[in-house]
């Protein structure tokens, strides 16, 4: 996994709330495998118009934001569909942050273990800096994730909250499989002692 | 000193912790593990880094996602792309000895379907699957939820699975539901009433006196869109309901074992004084059958309701997204949900495919036609629900009404295997999210309850099943 520390970079905004994870990927590309460029199918359809033009008016479309690397959304943003492929369609296509007021909570945890930082920041901040990010199109934000703040447009900076275990393994790029791995003892002493309660 | 009263949440969490660390990350353990046709990647990452499942008896697998509705084989498939989602489940589960109901089996279906109706859900298990309405397993007392690839990956590896203690919610529901208001009915209201993100961060408990009355299905029904409301998991506490459905399923214990795992499972209820971080009531007797007219499932209202005006929204935000929904959507505030024609009606998906769904749209549909113009489908949940519509004739009833009687499999509701509308179709769906393009590019979606869905196939419109049925 790519290790995340900082980042400064535009940011997209995406102001409407309970945007899912079927419009940032729709449910067609879904039988794709990760080697595949997951970055055009992001918002493929929410991009275009009816008749398949791209949407000049689409945030992802405008030439400001086509360097984004951090996308500011409305509450419940990626909310729905568990599909991991979210996340890989925001990865491929150069973003390694999102900031919203609040997440699906699956997509969260995806995002935290594909080096996608999701960052939870209170509900008027996040607006704060929509409207920053809108006034000035092509603005930039800055995450500092030892620091755990974002650094909005004007400057103003603002703490954010992260697990301690989540942040640990995007600060190093680890994957928590060799973490588990450590505790092989637990689990073989928890399985036997389930495995008498829960016989198949 | 006596125990402090426990969530039936806590004492399934507790039960599965291989380990808590100083940082509150918890090791739990998966009881059981169920795999669809759209995990393939999941074993790529498994490959990748060399590792095979460590316990593949704790593992089942259904194709349900790529599958035809059409006929029922690998041949049937006509996308190159999604029958190779289908080989590479059964190859990767043959290949790992792991138990699969693979197509033309009698156990195939949807997923969510078949847990519980094999008997592989049970109250007290942790359990997990790469798709977000797992949390349909919980209406057996179960602690289930959805996980991303990368988690299906780690669990096939270690059949464990790194979590942070979620919140607690206890959604009461108290008095006597109404004549054909259903499980699907009240998560409708439910969702409108707390919001779409209403339960983010949270287990979702249902209680209640309207909840203990509903029957097995009505409660999967319940539980599977707990997710609709942010939920993490949603459950209900096991009880004679919960055993009577069980028993005599092929992996429900059996015998000697069984009478142990009744005992057991009469302690798991949350104890009186337990404690839970958010507590929401409604009133069952005020619920209504339900619809919805935009673009998320807490968009819902009574079925005598009118589209909203967004002129009358609280705030710009909200204003502007109801603009955004009407759009899409095609509809004019003030209009009557009962004037609004349908082109297509879907009745299926692992909310809403069950027999007992089949039956209540069949009553609807008995000596009906499907109005002119309307395409309607029913698609069963499984193998066993096709076989148990039809040995009852319910499949007469609905061809003899007009309705397209098909193959198990999730279909429409996310059309992953190209059961899709056409853009603009107006859809009265069974199913559980009425997002953008969720059943086709321009598709629009409504969501309601089977014998809503099966009143709407025959007037053509949104109509109160209420009047149909003479209830």
């Amino acid at each position: 996994m790519e290790a995340f520390r900082h980042l400064d970079a535009v940011a997209v905004p995406l102001p409407q709330p309970n945007i899912d994870t079927d419009r940032i990927i729709p449910a067609r590309f879904l039988s794709r495998p990760r080697e595949v460029d997951h970055g055009d199918f992001l918002f493929h359809d929410a991009r275009r118009l009816p008749d398949g033009a791209q949407d000049p008016e689409f945030p992802l479309n405008r030439p400001d934001w086509q360097a984004a690397r951090i996308v500011v959304a409305g509450r419940n943003f990626a909310c729905g569909s568990s599909r991991e492929s979210a996340v890989w369609a925001l990865f491929d296509a150069g973003f390694r942050c999102a900031i919203a007021p609040s997440f699906g909570d699956i997509f969260r945890s995806n995002g935290t273990k594909n080096g996608l930082l999701p960052v939870v920041l209170p509900a008027d901040v996040v607006e704060a800096i929509i409207a920053q990010l809108e006034a000035t199109p092509g603005a930039r934000i800055a995450v500092d994730l030892p620091a755990q703040t974002v650094t909005a447009p004007d400057g103003s900076v603002h703490p954010f909250e992260i697990d301690p275990f989540a942040k640990h393994c995007l600060l190093e790029g680890l994957d928590d499989f060799g973490l588990t791995a450590r505790y092989e003892d637990d689990i073989a002493a928890f399985e036997r002692r389930y495995g008498r309660e829960n016989r198949l | 000193m006596a125990e402090a009263p426990r969530t039936l949440f806590e004492k399934i969490w507790d039960r599965h912790r291989v380990l808590e660390r100083e940082d509150g990350q918890t090791l739990l353990y998966v009881g059981r593990h169920l795999l669809h046709d759209g995990g393939a990647t999941a074993f790529d990452m498994l490959r990748r880094r060399g590792l095979t499942p460590r316990a593949p008896d704790r593992i089942f697998a259904t194709p349900d996602h790529y599958v035809s509705t059409v006929g029922g084989t690998l041949d049937a498939i006509p996308d190159e792309r999604h029958r190779g989602m289908v080989e590479k489940l059964a190859r990767n589960t043959a290949e790992f000895g792991i138990r699969q109901f693979g197509l033309g089996d009698p156990n195939q279906g949807i997923v969510h379907v078949m847990g519980p109706e094999t008997g592989l859900s049970q109250p007290g298990l942790l359990m997990v699957c790469g798709d977000s309405h797992t949390s349909t397993h919980g209406a057996l007392g179960a602690l289930a939820f959805g996980i991303g690839s990368t988690e299906v990956a780690h669990v096939l590896a270690t059949q464990t699975l790194w979590q942070r203690k979620p919140r607690t919610m206890r959604i009461t529901v108290d008095g006597t539901l109404g004549p054909q208001v259903t499980g699907k009915d009240v998560i409708l209201a439910i969702i409108a009433q707390i919001g779409a993100a209403g339960a983010t961060g949270h287990v979702i408990e249902y209680a209640g006196s309207a909840i203990r009355g509903l029957s097995m299905e009505a409660r999967l029904t319940l539980c599977n869109m707990s997710i609709e409301a942010g939920g993490r998991a949603g459950m209900v506490a096991p009880d004679e309901t919960t055993f009577a459905y069980l028993h005599g399923r092929p992996f429900a214990p059996q015998g000697a074992d069984w009478d142990d795992a009744v005992a057991r499972w009469r302690q798991l209820p949350s104890d009186p004084g337990a404690v839970f971080d958010t507590e929401v009531t409604l009133d069952g007797s005020a619920i209504e059958p339900m619809v919805t007219w935009g673009n998320s499932p807490e968009d819902a209202l009574p079925i005598h309701g009118a589209i909203p005006d967004p002129a009358g929204a609280p705030d710009a935000e909200r204003r502007g997204q109801m603009e955004r929904m009407l759009a899409y959507m095609g509809l004019t505030p003030g209009t009557p949900l009962t004037e609004i024609p349908v082109d297509r009606v879907f009745i299926g998906s692992c909310t809403n495919s069950r027999i007992e769904d089949l039956r209540a749209a069949a009553e609807v549909a008995r000596g009906r036609k499907v109005a002119e113009g309307v395409r309607a489908w029913v698609v069963p949940g499984s193998a066993p629900v096709k076989r148990q519509a039809e040995a009852e004739g319910l499949h007469t009833v609905f061809r003899a009404a007009g309705f397209e009687w098909r193959e198990p499999g999730c279909s429409m509701c996310l059309g992953t295997n190209g059961d899709i509308a056409a853009p603009g179709e107006r859809v009265a769906s069974t199913s559980n999210r009425n997002f953008m393009g969720r059943q086709g590019p321009g598709a629009r979606t409504h969501l309601l309850s089977p014998a809503m869905a099966a009143a709407a196939a025959v007037e053509g419109r949104f109509a109160d099943v209420r009047r149909l049925l003479g209830a």
